[in-house]
């Protein structure tokens, strides 16, 4: 019997068997992945991760045989073979950036990985090919995808968010060309609870950027937010006084607005074609400015032209525009109800009956600034009557002047009458008064002057003399002075010889009695007769 | 020349712990050292049997050592395992080849040499061949001397799970298969013991 000894190294052979048999069962899934690009990638060392949870290792890495792509073999956990269907998608996560969003950050630490995301599909396969960008959508989230028309994306980028009433509901996952190249279509996932919000009556519009509006009322401002002005956004509500509030599927169809107004705007309806023809320029006049009745936006304008007027050598321009009756509100329904709105004769008559009464086009100025023009559809009065030809297929409404042409008109008039003026006339006259008084004043200056000057000299000279004349110290004053004197002791004599005489009437006969003082002198009060 | 005197037929026995030399016990009866009471052999008992059976075992569990990663180290990039030769190269490529070599000897180049050398004595002892004796005993005092010395690279894993611990920036983990590789040193060396050099020397008298 072989000694015991012998179990030794059949333990070893055990041992080593049963790790064999054990690597063996516990074998994952071997995988291979093809990409653009094998950058990050390192054979043993990069990962293969689930919703972060590492569920393999990359193996090898090689070249394809065409050259043209990196075939990456990676050894998976048996765990993760119910990931790999058919529709499995394998990315390599490496930092991007975009606008408004960084991811795989933390690859610039930790190198990169390769992230697996599980299909729906039934079937599973081993070889895979991989997309170049993160799938935008999580498999198994809860919620609606839903297509939009849109003319163009605007600035909608992958994973722009979706607001409803400023709350985010979702995002933009993929964005592509109509296939016939006119228009693109953007779908959107709206994630659970948030979905149930999508009805029929649901209308998106694209929220993105900045909406200014400079209104009558002010300056209107509105954003989203921070992230939609960056990145683009998109908006939706369900449109006032709809009546079809049916939930929709996931996939439904939808068109994009491009602003909340056009969104929200009751449906316009079917279009009609209306032609004008104005006989002066029409600068200022854009293809798509608006066309009122009214007052009320009914359409736009779809095409100017020129046209050439053989007879009167002149160039109309032709206006075409898309109007949409329904657009006119409560009135279409008023006139659809008595039956002269719904098919194109009764509309063409009715529109004749507006016309007899003053229905024409006009241009006028829309916005002073920058000088833009609208058509607006009113009732002028006093308008010439035209004919109108109620039968053809585009109906020709007939136009007058816009309110600028008769501004210009009677600028025109004034002007006229400003050049009418006799200016030459006037001017020539004029200019032969200004000699006259020019030589007025060289006479004055030459004649006048001087013998003023003489007649002024000799009336100083006069007043010098009347001055010295009156003066205290003249001479003549002196005279008169000393006259006055004597005058006055005249008088004062002759007085007391009369007051004398009075007493002494004899006097005259007798002469003066010796005591009596000579005439003149002061004599002592004597109580005497009446004086 | 005679023949010189050989303990075996003048019923003396050695000591293998002590070196004693003392009588045979007749009739077949065990002897045991007079001194330290160990049992006493003419020769180690199914030496080169036992020693096969323990390098055979070596030489399976040295498969496994050398395929699982002995050690796994993580850094802030992420971690990474490695074996033994793995580890070997990135030492050589990292520019420390001193090191390189000193695990490549201790782990690859001994274990090597231990195999072959007992596996050679022991297939001689089988064929009971007189072939190179001196040079065959040499040999097997090589494989004594360097028997120890391949617990380097075991030494080595323990000691750099121990030291490079380092919260969030790194750590190193020892991995299943450093403990096949020490087992795969134990097991040569218990094969080196359990084999009688002296009997190189017996013309296969004994087994």
């Amino acid at each position: 019997m072989p000694s015991l000894i012998w179990l030794v190294p059949a333990a070893a052979v055990v041992i080593g068997l049963s790790l064999v048999v054990n690597a063996w069962v516990t074998a994952g899934p071997r995988i291979t992945i093809g990409f653009q690009t094998a950058q990050g990638l390192e054979v043993g060392k990069t990962l293969v991760k689930h919703r972060n949870v590492t569920i393999g290792q990359v193996t090898a890495i090689s070249l394809s045989k065409d050259g043209n792509h990196v075939l990456v073999s990676a050894e998976l956990l048996k765990s993760a073979r119910s990931l790999l269907t058919s529709d499995a998608q394998f990315w390599v996560v490496r930092p991007r950036v975009g606008i408004g969003w960084a991811s795989g950050l933390e690859t610039l630490l930790s190198g990169s990985y390769i992230a697996v995301e599980a299909g729906d599909a039934a079937t599973k396969r081993t070889e895979f090919v991989g997309v170049e960008n993160p799938p935008p959508l999580t498999h198994g989230v809860l919620g609606k995808s839903v297509l939009l028309h849109a003319a163009d994306v605007g600035s909608l980028a992958l994973g722009a968010p979706v607001y409803f009433r400023h709350f985010e509901v979702g995002h933009v996952i993929d964005r592509k060309i109509d296939a016939g190249g006119n228009g693109a279509r953007v779908v959107l996932f709206i994630d659970a609870p948030y979905d149930v919000l999508v009805t029929r009556a649901t209308r998106f519009w694209n929220a993105g950027g900045i909406d200014l509006a400079l209104r009558a009322d002010g300056f209107k401002l509105r954003t989203q937010s921070l992230a939609s002005v960056l990145a683009g956004g998109l908006a939706f509500d369900t449109a006032p006084n709809a009546q079809d509030v049916g939930p929709v599927a996931s996939g439904a169809e939808f068109t994009l607005f491009d602003d909340q107004e056009a969104a929200m705007a009751p449906p316009a309806g079917d279009p009609r074609y209306v032609r004008m023809r104005f006989e002066r320029s029409l600068r200022g006049l854009s293809v798509g400015a608006p066309v009122e009745f009214v007052g009320v936006n009914i359409g736009q304008v779809f095409a100017v032209d020129l046209d050439y007027d053989e007879a009167a050598k002149s160039f109309p321009v032709i206006v075409t525009a898309r109007i949409y009756p329904r657009r006119m509100g409560k009135a279409y329904l008023v006139l659809e109800q008595n039956g002269t709105a719904t098919n194109e004769e009764k509309t063409a008559r009715l529109v004749e009956q507006l016309v007899a009464r003053g229905l024409r086009a006009q241009p006028r100025t829309g916005n002073l600034l920058t000088g833009q023009l609208y058509i607006a559809l009113d009732f002028i009065s006093g308008a010439r009557p035209v004919r109108f030809a109620a039968n053809s297929q585009t109906l020709e409404i007939p136009t007058v002047p816009g309110g600028t042409q008769e501004l210009q008109q009677k600028l025109a008039a004034v002007v006229a009458k400003i050049d009418r003026l006799p200016i030459n006339e006037i001017g020539r006259q004029l200019h032969a008064d200004l000699v006259d008084l020019d030589q007025t004043i060289g006479d004055f200056r030459t004649q006048v002057l001087p013998a003023g000057t003489a007649s002024m000299q000799s009336l100083r000279t006069t007043l010098d003399r009347v001055n010295d004349t009156l003066a205290d110290d003249a001479s003549w004053r002196e005279r008169v002075d000393q006259t006055l004197d004597e005058a006055r002791r005249t008088l004062q004599s002759l007085r007391s010889l009369t007051d004398y005489l009075d007493r002494h009437p004899e006097a005259v006969l007798r002469g003066r009695h010796p005591s009596q003082p000579p005439v003149g002198e002061k004599s002592a009060p004597v109580a005497s007769g009446p004086q | 020349m005679s023949d010189p005197i050989r303990t075996l037929t003048a019923g003396l026995l050695a000591c293998q712990t002590c070196g004693l030399v003392s009588r045979r016990v007749p009739d077949g009866r065990p002897s045991y050292c007079s001194r330290c009471a160990t049992k006493l052999h003419e020769r180690l008992p199914r030496s080169a049997e036992n020693a096969l059976a323990w390098l055979i075992a070596a030489v399976i569990l040295y498969i496994p050592s050398n395929l699982l990663p002995v050690m796994y180290v993580s850094g802030i990039g992420g971690g990474q395992e490695s074996t033994i030769l793995e580890g070997v190269l990135s030492f050589w490529r990292g520019g420390d080849w001193p090191i390189a070599l000193v695990i490549f000897i201790a782990s690859v180049a001994v274990p090597a040499t231990k195999f072959l050398a007992i596996g050679l004595i022991v297939w001689t002892l089988y064929r009971k061949s007189n072939w190179a004796r001196r040079q065959r005993t040499a040999l097997y005092r090589l494989v004594e001397l360097i028997g120890y010395w391949s617990m380097l690279d075991v030494v080595v894993v323990a000691l750099t799970s121990a030291l490079l611990q380092f919260e969030g920036i790194g750590a190193a983990e020892p991995r299943l298969g450093i403990v096949f590789f020490c087992a795969v040193v134990v097991a040569t060396m218990i094969s080196a013991l359990s084999l009688d050099s002296r009997l190189i020397w017996d013309n296969g008298a004994h087994q």
